[in-house]
């Protein structure tokens, strides 16, 4: 068998070194030329869990994870060997190999440690790989390992290992750990890199499998959703940053963290997430550009810091990292399902903007877009994002970062222009005026000379004091109302939506976030196959892109709505915001914890297109148009 | 570059009136309320300090004690229930040069926001947190609140409060505060004093100000007479040793509901430093305020790109 695409597993322990091994090596893909995409399966524990890194590489774009893979390399669960613990863990140690094997396509290899894995707990393993035509090469990795260095370097055999088979050059990979490591522990790691890689091509290959080349025009970075929200926000100017840790947001907030002090900003770990919310709101009405954000648990309680953002009209970005619920749900598995919560929550008419990026890229640009947006029109702007997208890394141009800086602070005074705005008689600036362009009315900052005001979470006069009167009422939800649709038009210029496959299609697809990457690959697949499908990515959920979206629903017979949500939140913010088009949306849910695999997508829109009402095979569900 | 604070400078001579703002000249506190003496103490201590109104933040959280920005003219922030410090605090980070005060009732600040208070204590944040103590929930008519008395009765506990009251002198020294204090609205001098210093003070400062409520709290005490813990010769102990003042807060907060109002500084440690200080000794936070550099066209802003090379 010969493959276009590598995509590796490595499965081991949680705490076993998984997700540093998988980096660097998905990195020497990378920089061999190939384009990656990794996907990453933890589970919510610290120890003693299984763990596994999946990376697909090939020549030319890759925008999902694959389905299943072909090449395994079981290191074993190394935690599970206490024997003190033998009665809890049982036959854990193997897990990582025999809980991986469903997915192994035909023609696939398999590394695994028998150092660590005993092969009396294996069970028909080799019954399973005849039948499956799948290549196995058990080897004492550990045993390697150890013979060099330390036990810990399995990781490393298991590389060499793995290069050997599928005839790579190590020169890569060596440079990556020459960048990690020095003195002894680097040549320790050489060595068994080296000694691995050697006895393993000595062995007798029978598989058909070997690394895909490629190439790049320019140098790439291996970028993870998280890296490009903290890097957009960054070169937005965002110098503040408060939190609370929860995952997968913890992520985003631990890289800002360390990067905010060296780069003269103040990062705070505080106490809830009331507080991370309430203190971006005081950073921000202060003068600096500020940020929060949470999983869904953590924004629950925002609610209110959120709503005081939106009444005192205070430039404010919130990251919101979705993973599986209700409540406390699944914490390491992603979901598409708290887009009705980050739109809604809050008392009163929300008056907020969210933006879903789909990949790194969209979700460098888009953070820097909402920081524009926030600081421009006073508004809170949400990025809604997940698990998924949070942890997963993929090659991006190194020049699309070369960025320059736009930290100013929007649609704020500096003192020398305070003297011309309008003031009370007693001096106390209009920081709310009623007849103002898009309704944005400029702040001042406290600390300048002659821009005092109040603000206040209860309805205000222009000078900021509670008030209850009826006409300055109705001016001031009017006002605030009017941000939004000026926000609507902005957005339309910035054309944040993406099209895929025909132009011509009949059926196409609608996906928001991390989802459309594989509706991506899934739209190519079936076009390829001589279908004619098309696909409308959308990242602006508030203000919602209504014509764009009309426009596409129009142009075809049916549209399947895919998303991670089991009650069709897209599917109903869809038909909430683009009026009566019921009868052409159906719905292709997921909510098992995985996101799709490009493969589950086609036999949807297979199952559709052959109109027998048939059952997915696929842990999906297909939930006909109303009224069908 | 131009100024980018100008309200922020060197002390000056400043008339208590400049803080009166003219806006609302009634406030819509019930006659007699202990809040007047609340704001006529803090616009007579930011005039002893010579304090510039535009320099000031004052947050304050919901309830009564939440208007005080309302009737003091500075720069305000009236937040949601019990969110006044994380406000306030955040605020003190972005601009250290700011003069930042908080304010709230009981229920604010040791019921709603007491994990606020708790944490905002103990990072010692420079900011004064002024507590309007009644010991009831005033605009909301009358239910009990944190500091109400065992026993008390009202609407929402009609069978008398099964609850002892908070002891908010105790747990704020406890919580890491490093000034702590009690006055009466009954006794403007002394209130004026205090606040003097706990604004003076660099560290988190905590003054619980018992303010009579004519309206809801009927029968308590009108805190007089009230005995300053500093004036009498009853009361011998060392504000600095935390032990003694611990001693001094119990007695003071069971004395309360015994009918004898015990008021003064009950804790003070110049030594700790403010939370500032301490991130920035861990180069944890900038020498510079973080909003100043906003209004600097010069700043060479530091980009992600920088720091591209480690994912190559």
């Amino acid at each position: 068998m010969t493959d276009d695409e590598l995509i590796w597993r490595i499965a081991g322990g949680s705490g076993d070194g998984i997700d540093s091994t998988s980096q660097n090596f998905a990195k020497a893909l990378m920089r061999s030329g190939l384009d990656v995409f990794t996907h990453r399966h933890y589970p919510s524990r610290i120890r003693g869990g299984h763990t596994y890194v999946e990376i697909r590489a090939r020549d030319g774009t890759v925008t999902s994870r694959g389905d299943g893979y072909n090449f395994l390399l079981a290191l074993g669960d190394s935690f599970a060997r206490n024997p003190s613990e033998e009665a809890v863990y049982g036959d854990e140690e193997v897990k990582p190999l025999t809980e991986n094997l469903d997915d192994l396509r035909a023609g696939g290899v398999i590394i695994y440690d028998e150092g660590l894995l005993d092969d009396e707990d294996v069970g028909d393993l080799e019954q399973q790989a005849d039948a499956n035509d799948w290549h196995l090469y058990p080897l004492d990795l550990r045993g390697l390992a150890k013979e060099h260095g330390r036990e810990v370097m399995r990781n490393t055999a298991g590389v060499g290992a793995t290069a050997a088979l599928i005839d790579m050059d190590l020169d890569h990979i060596e440079d990556l750990m020459s960048d990690a490591m020095g003195g002894d522990i680097l040549e320790q790691n050489l060595t068994v890199l080296r000694d691995a890689y050697e006895q393993v091509s000595e062995m007798e290959h029978t598989h058909d499998l070997s690394v895909p080349t490629g190439s790049h025009d320019e140098p790439q970075v291996l970028m993870s959703g998280s890296h490009a929200i903290a890097y957009g926000a960054i070169d937005a100017g965002c110098r503040f940053i408060s939190g609370y840790p929860m995952t997968p947001w913890t992520d985003a907030f631990t890289i800002m963290t360390q990067l905010l002090p060296d780069m003269g900003g103040v990062s705070e770990q505080v106490e809830d997430e009331i507080a991370a919310a309430a203190m971006a709101v005081g950073a921000s009405h202060a003068g600096a550009k500020a940020m929060s954000g949470s999983s869904g648990g953590g924004f629950a309680l925002m609610s209110e810091p959120l709503g005081l953002a939106e009444m005192t009209e205070t430039p404010l970005v919130l990251l919101e990292a979705q993973r599986a619920g209700p409540s406390t749900g699944m914490p390491t598995k992603p979901e598409q399902a708290d887009l009705e919560h980050v739109l809604y929550t809050s008392q009163g008419d929300s008056h907020r903007v969210a933006f879903g990026p789909k990949d790194p890229k969209e979700c460098y640009e888009q953070t820097r877009t909402a920081f524009e947006i926030a600081y421009d029109y006073q508004i809170p702007v949400i990025l809604l994002y997940d698990q998924k997208l949070s942890g997963e890394y993929r090659n991006v141009d190194a020049s699309f970062f070369d960025r320059e800086p736009a930290a100013d602070l929007g649609t704020t005074l500096s003192e020398d222009q305070i003297p011309d705005a309008p003031h009370d008689p007693t001096g106390k600036y209009h920081r709310y005026q009623h007849d103002v362009e898009d309704g944005v009315s400029p702040r001042t900052i406290p600390g300048q000379s002659g821009g005092r005001y109040l603000a206040s979470g209860n309805e205000h006069w222009p000078n900021g004091h509670i008030s209850e009167d009826t006409d300055n009422r109705v001016a001031q939800v009017e006002r605030r109302l009017q941000k939004l649709a000026a926000i609507r038009d902005d957005l339309d210029e910035r054309d944040q939506q993406t099209h895929y496959g025909d132009e011509d299609a009949d059926i196409g697809l609608i996906a928001w976030g991390s989802q459309e990457g594989t509706v991506e690959e899934a739209v190519h697949r079936l076009n390829d196959d001589g279908n004619s499908v098309k696909a409308l990515g959308i990242s602006d959920l508030a203000p919602f892109p209504v014509a764009e979206t009309r426009a596409f629903v129009d142009s075809v017979d049916e549209a399947i709505v895919v998303e991670m949500s089991s009650t069709k939140q897209f599917r109903g913010l869809i038909q909430k915001e683009v009026g009566d088009i019921g009868g052409k949306l159906s719905s292709l849910l997921k909510y098992n914890g995985n996101p799709f695999e490009p493969a589950e997508i086609v036999e949807a829109v297979e199952i559709e297109q052959a109109g027998d009402g048939a059952e997915p095979a696929a842990q999906t569900t297909l939930e006909p148009a109303a009224g069908d | 570059m131009s100024k980018a604070f100008s309200a922020i400078d060197e002390d000056r001579e400043v008339d208590r009136d400049a803080f009166t703002p003219g806006v609302e000249p009634q406030p819509t506190w019930c006659p007699g309320c202990g809040d007047f003496g609340v704001l006529k103490a803090l616009k007579g201590a930011m005039a002893e300090l010579g304090k510039d109104p535009e320099e000031i933040l004052l947050a304050t959280g919901i309830g009564c004690s939440g208007k005080l920005n309302s009737y003091f003219d500075s720069y305000g922030f009236h937040t949601i229930h019990g969110r006044s410090l994380p406000v306030a605090r955040a605020a003190k980070l972005a601009n250290h040069d700011l003069e930042v005060v908080a304010a709230g009732g009981d229920g604010d600040g040791y019921g709603i926001g007491g994990n606020h208070f708790m944490h905002t204590a103990r990072e010692n944040h420079d900011i004064t947190y002024i507590v309007f103590n009644n010991e009831v929930f005033g605009l909301t008519k009358g239910q009990t609140s944190p500091t109400s008395p065992k026993g008390h009765k009202s609407k929402t506990q009609p069978h008398g409060s099964a609850k002892s009251p908070i002891r908010p002198l105790s747990l704020s020294m406890t919580s890491g505060a490093s000034y702590v204090a009690r006055t009466a609205a009954v006794n403007p001098n002394q209130a004026k004093d205090i606040l003097v210093e706990a604004i003076q003070h660099d560290g988190f400062a905590h003054v619980d100000f018992l303010t009579q409520c004519p309206t809801w709290n009927k029968d308590a005490k009108q805190y007089v007479p009230y005995v300053d813990v500093q004036e009498s010769d009853e009361y011998d102990f060392d504000v600095t040793d935390r032990r003694e003042a611990q001693e001094l807060m119990t007695e003071t907060e069971e004395a309360l509901y015994d009918g004898t109002v015990l008021t003064g500084r009950y804790y003070q440690d110049e030594q700790r430093p403010s939370y500032q200080a301490e991130k920035q000794s861990r180069g944890d936070m900038p020498e510079e305020p973080v909003a100043k550099r906003y209004f600097d066209d010069d700043y060479e802003w530091e980009r992600s790109f920088d720091v591209i090379d480690r994912h190559k």
